[in-house]
């Protein structure tokens, strides 16, 4: 009884968090997009537009007003869905990004299994032969996943794989020809085109999705690596490991049942952040292999100074990063007896 | 009895504050030196900060000037890592972006470790209202993608390689206020503060004189460790062509310039990304390494 209390006035503490986080959100998208630029209309509908479109512009962004009261109505209008229109398609935003996220939830998800099926395996080997070569080279290639510019590595890969090798296909998700030739069901060409049973197009887009996907998936595998190396250690150093070593455990049986196990729960959470950070990391990598997600529809947004189009990006790459963090806070609350 | 300068750095009763200071530095860098890779990386930020300074001593061309007749030249021995396509030597220009770099690293750290360490020590210090508010705003920009939203703050100040500094460093500062904060929390209550309380000093003078000078270990660590993310953040800026403006050598531009001619010419794209893999490396290593010798509670965590 009185943990379901607990629970359930924990459970209004976070939605509160939530909440209020999201509000900050709009908060700061807000202020780029009103208060930051020097007059928001030319921002908005950029310098060439005529004397009539700007006048119409101000009024219906309600500039008269009070700031608090342009905020309130911007956070009436996100949460209706109006995002207003983009100078550049000339479509609403929310219909833009309705239409680009798919390519990049493929992407990135694809780039997180890459990163969680190489980057967990490394790190336990690394954690469990500590201190030897296997573990220096495993920490400089996690170290490289800091440092190498996910923009750069994508043009490398496109000379090696694609130019050189012609192991993989170019920038974009299908080949001109395959384009439109499977219906539109959930946006992700994999899972469309096994829907319509079409073979070429599935290899095709596969040939398309690995190289950005396998970039994108070895920045996750070096954070995702390093974190469960430290986690392994934590455990490789507890009583109860030792005590099973002293049994005469085989050395995989500890490591993978013994220390490996209390350890799936922190790694929830680390492969939650790094699968936000991926849907982040896709801006860069997009960009450079004309993949049509969200990521190139903000810089081409940015490029033309489409500022609707910028901040309605922004904001729904932002309620997923908030929104992925915050569930694997919770799973991890849920799953982990400590936490709760 | 003769004490040699080693001996009166270690010495374990320092006559004054000063060698006890300079004393704790020695020791410090005597850890550093057993830490290989802190090595490595102290010598590649050293490398930088010599070829920034010294630019014009070690290229070999003009960064900016070039003749056409020499465009898109391979790597030879007059143009060390080749030409791009205005026929400008690429190792001038990556010897003279070094100075973009340090230049941005430097300013990004000047603004936004500051600002995180007295919010931080502000937050933690006086606790109540102020503490909710301050940590609230912070945690909000913590809970944001960095990158997106320094790429909307770039798109609403104007592309340019100020405006950069500033969106990379308002997206920096929440980590270090976080950390300053939980510094603070530690010795709050302490007597030393307390003395110093006692004695008439007011909050501005604790918080200035006693409290961030004892947060500012922790917030130079991850400063360190942060200055890869950074270099990464201004390089993509300046590749998407929103960060320094040509005809500056700034090495994530170089890139994006070269991009058009990866297929056949490919070192004008591929010499500025080692460039950066370069720098961004040793700061990560050094910055691993003064973990490790500042910071033992957390070392080998990570």
């Amino acid at each position: 009884m009185r943990a379901g209390r607990r629970f359930a006035f924990s459970l209004g503490g976070f939605v509160i968090t939530i909440a209020l986080t999201f509000l900050g959100l709009l908060a700061i998208t807000f202020f780029i997009g009103r208060v930051i630029p020097i007059d928001p209309v030319l921002a908005v509908v950029g310098d060439r537009a005529p004397q009539a479109v700007y006048e119409r512009v101000r009024v219906e962004m309600g500039l008269d007003r009070p700031l608090i009261v342009q905020f309130l109505s911007y956070v009436g209008d996100v949460l209706t869905g109006n995002l207003g229109m983009s100078v550049t398609t000339g479509r609403p935003v929310a219909q833009d990004l309705a239409r680009v996220f798919p390519a990049t939830l493929e992407m990135a998800t694809l780039g997180i299994i890459i990163g969680v099926a190489l980057g967990v395996p490394m790190g336990v080997w690394a954690a469990a032969r500590q201190g030897t070569i296997t573990d220096q080279i495993i920490r400089v290639v996690g170290l490289l996943g800091y440092s190498v510019p996910a923009f750069w590595l994508g043009l490398i890969g496109l000379l090696l794989f694609y130019a050189r090798l012609q192991w993989v296909s170019g920038p974009g998700r299908l080949d001109i020809f395959y384009d439109g030739l499977v219906p539109t069901v959930t946006g992700l060409l994999l899972v469309d085109s096994l829907i319509a049973g079409d073979w070429t197009v599935f290899r095709n887009a596969v040939s398309h999705l690995v190289l950005p996907a396998s970039i994108l998936g070895f920045f996750s595998l070096a954070y995702i690596a390093r974190m469960t190396r430290s986690f392994m250690l934590d455990q490789l150093n507890q009583e109860y490991v030792i005590t099973a070593r002293v049994k005469g455990v085989p050395e995989r049986q500890v490591i993978w049942r013994h220390a490996f196990r209390p350890i799936r729960v922190p790694l929830i959470t680390v492969i939650g952040l790094s699968y936000a950070g991926l849907l982040e990391g896709s801006v860069m990598i997009e960009t450079v292999f004309s993949w049509p997600g969200i990521g190139n529809y903000l810089t081409s947004a940015l490029l033309n100074a489409d500022m609707n189009a910028v901040l309605g990006a922004t904001l729904v790459i932002g309620a997923v990063f908030i929104a992925i963090n915050k569930i694997s806070d919770v799973l991890y609350r849920v799953l982990d007896p400590r936490a709760r | 009895m003769s004490m040699t300068t080693r001996d009166w750095l270690l010495t374990e009763s320092p006559s004054s504050r000063m060698q006890a200071r300079l004393g704790r530095s020695y020791r410090v860098l005597l850890a550093l030196l057993r830490n290989p890779l802190a090595v490595i990386g102290a010598v590649i930020i050293i490398a930088l900060v010599v070829l920034a300074i010294f630019a014009p001593w070690f290229a070999t061309h003009s960064p900016y000037s070039g003749q056409l007749t020499n465009r898109l030249q391979p790597p030879s021995a007059e143009f060390w890592l080749g030409t791009d396509e205005l026929g400008r030597d690429i190792w001038s220009r990556i010897v003279y972006g070094a100075r973009i770099t340090l230049m941005i690293v430097l300013l990004v750290a000047a603004i936004a470790a500051p600002l995180g360490l007295v919010i931080g020590a502000v937050s933690g210090y006086f606790g109540g209202w102020t503490d909710r508010i301050l940590m609230g705003i912070t945690d909000v920009f913590l809970s944001m993608p960095k990158l997106i939203l320094a790429l909307a703050f770039v798109a609403a100040l104007g592309p340019g390689i100020e405006n950069a500094v500033i969106a990379i460093a308002i997206t920096s500062w929440p980590a270090y206020a976080r950390i300053a904060r939980a510094e603070t929390l530690t010795f709050r209550n302490s007597e030393f503060i307390a003395a110093i309380r006692l004695q008439g000093a007011s909050a501005m003078r604790v918080i200035l004189r006693h409290i961030l000078p004892l947060c500012s270990s922790s917030v130079i660590i991850r400063v360190t460790l942060d200055m890869a993310g950074i270099i990464l953040t201004a390089a993509g800026l300046g590749f998407l062509g929103l960060g320094a403006q040509p005809p500056l050598p700034e090495w994530g531009a170089m890139i994006s310039r070269g991009r058009a001619f990866i297929l056949d010419q490919w070192w004008v794209a591929t010499m500025p990304g080692f460039a950066i893999i370069i720098v961004s490396l040793g700061f990560c290593f050094l910055g691993d390494g003064l973990r490790d010798v500042l910071d033992p509670k957390s070392g080998g965590k990570q």
